[in-house]
């Protein structure tokens, strides 16, 4: 009696101790955040204006916005999203999917799990070497490249988590009708695991949008709005500059820039949350 | 066995192998023509083995294999050439737990019937009604075809495998306890609709509920840690086994 009592003592200590310690944990966590949050918007929020959408990036002293920063951004994200996608897409399912047997798949697990952990200024690099040197000038397009490389392995590691989170009795009853297995995958499986699919994508751009590094060798910054095959502005690139300048109108464009990608990432995570949440139901 | 029957699925010799493990040992039996046969046994006896055996579903993993002879009207499903897609057109599967895909019920027997025939819209509903009807699940699915197939009970669910898996029109119909998931209610749906579909179909079914096998079978096999111990007529097995193993079963002394 006494030894059981005692045993339960014990048990009830040990949850309050690590109960506690996880609270703390996320209290901790959800400290700097707050601070991250506050940050932004006690610095940003004056910032916010319409021009800071219709004009582009000012001279010192003068008046301006961040248009051509935010379309340069929004350009060469939507194009690294548009061409990491499929990619990545693909060789996830691959690897979920046909990869069971043989070398190729784990060979390329093993590269993608390389590809996700890399600095991002070694994909800009990288770029730089294979794309930049060799046309001769920054641009947009260079840019779009290296953050398609980024997006690439975000998207195939969820893609293979969530087609391997479906049943495998999803995938008998799909052959029990006699159905090959592209029109398994694609009809069944990759529709399974949909929600999360896009969730890994959204993910990935939200990852992407406030990048730095894998920009500065390769769309490098603009002043005025350009097409995609000159050098490109964009927040990230803007914001360094400008808050490194001893200009207080220039810091205060970096701040309005801060806060809009730290919303712009907020949502998407946001957005990602809400997919995920309805197909945990089932 | 009886003379008159014809045999749909004929077991000669069949050894199944998990890697070393020896799953089935030598089996011989006999599946009706229009017959239902069931299939009972103690957990982990090989009834689900087996009946994976009969439209090759073990194909799917790596080590499996199968030796002897399975013949499906006469001709050996266990060859090297043989198409496994038309295989398992012919020989329909229902499993366990309900699988429905991520589509509306609607598209969940389309799904099937699309990989076989071309038919216009028109056919292909008619098909549907014809499935779910078969199924008796149409007059609860009729306003909702639409929705998804994820929306209904687990019943429902397991019913509307059972129309997508005749509604391509298989000569055979492999049920691995279809109604271990399901409250009476349910289960007695499928025991009618089983009775109801051999007029069609042969359909081999496991069971671990003996008054089941009882109830909706014609034929019934009793197997033990691998190998058949008796197969005959269901009457006469649950009357009259000539084994003690199949009676110690039946009765409850084990098992
Ligand atoms: N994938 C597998 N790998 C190795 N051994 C397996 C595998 N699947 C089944 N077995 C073994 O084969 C034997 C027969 O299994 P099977 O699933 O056919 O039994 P069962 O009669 O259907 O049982 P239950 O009534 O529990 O469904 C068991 O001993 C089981 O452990
Ligand atoms: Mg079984």
């Amino acid at each position: 009696m006494s030894a059981m009592s005692s045993t339960y003592t014990r048990r009830r200590l040990v949850n309050i101790i690590s109960l506690s310690l996880s609270t703390f944990a996320m209290l901790f966590g959800l400290f700097w955040l707050a601070w991250i949050l506050y940050t932004l918007f006690k610095n940003g929020f004056g910032g916010l204006s319409v021009t800071l959408f219709t004009q582009t990036t000012p001279a010192p002293g003068s008046q301006g916005g961040l248009s051509n920063a935010i379309i340069g951004s929004l350009l060469m994200s939507v194009g690294g999203t548009v061409i990491g996608t499929p990619i990545g897409i693909l060789a996830g399912t691959y690897l979920a999917e046909f990869g069971d047997r043989g070398w190729l798949a784990p060979l390329t697990r093993f590269i993608n799990d390389i590809l996700l952990s890399a600095p991002s200024i070694v994909v800009g690099l990288f770029i730089y070497e294979v794309y930049v040197v060799r046309t001769g000038h920054f641009s947009g397009w260079a840019g779009a490249f290296a953050l398609a490389i980024l997006v690439i392995p975000v998207v195939v590691r969820t893609t293979e988590n969530m087609l391997r989170l479906v049943p495998s009795s999803m995938r008998e009853a799909a052959y029990a009708l006699g159905a090959p297995q592209w029109k398994m995958t694609l009809l069944v499986t990759l529709r399974a695991a949909k929600a999360g699919v896009v969730t890994g994508i959204l993910l990935a751009v939200a990852r992407i949008v406030g990048e730095t590094a894998p920009l500065l060798f390769t769309a490098l910054n603009n002043q005025f709005y350009s097409n995609l095959n000159q050098p490109m502005a964009n927040l990230p690139m803007v914001i360094f500059q400008f808050a490194m300048s001893p200009y207080e109108d220039w810091h205060s464009l970096a701040w309005a820039g801060s806060l809009l990608i730290g919303l712009f990432v907020l949502g998407m995570n946001i957005v990602a949350r809400a997919l995920v949440k309805p197909q945990q139901q089932h | 066995m009886n003379a008159a029957l014809k045999p749909k699925l004929a077991v000669k010799n069949l050894n199944f192998y998990y890697g070393n493990y020896h799953a089935l040992k030598n089996i011989n039996l006999q599946v009706g023509e229009g017959k239902v046969t069931a299939f009972i046994g103690p957990s982990g006896c090989g009834k689900s083995t087996l009946l994976r055996t009969f439209n090759r579903m073990y194909e799917l993993y790596p080590k499996l294999r199968a030796e002897g002879e399975i013949l499906l009207n006469g001709n050996n499903i266990l060859e090297k050439g043989v198409d496994l897609n038309m295989l398992r057109a012919k020989v329909g599967m229902v499993f366990q737990k309900p699988t429905p895909f991520p589509m509306s019920i609607y598209d969940n027997i389309a799904f099937g019937v699309k990989l076989y025939e071309s038919l216009s819209k028109s056919e292909m509903d008619d098909r549907v009604e014809w499935a779910l009807s078969k199924a008796a699940l149409w007059t609860e699915a009729k306003d909702k075809l639409r929705q998804s197939g994820l929306g209904l009970s687990g019943g429902q669910q397991q019913r509307l495998c059972i129309a997508r898996a005749i509604a391509v029109k298989p000569e055979v119909l492999l049920l691995d306890e279809p109604t271990s998931a399901l409250d009476p209610i349910s289960t007695a749906h499928i025991e009618e609709l089983v009775h109801e579909l051999k007029q069609d179909y042969t359909i081999a079914i496991v069971t671990h509920n003996m008054q089941q096998a009882a109830r909706v079978s014609d034929y019934t096999a009793y197997m033990y840690l691998g190998e058949l111990v008796e197969v005959g007529e269901t009457d006469n097995i649950f009357t009259a086994p000539k084994k003690k193993a199949t009676e110690d079963y039946i009765t409850g002394k084990f098992g």
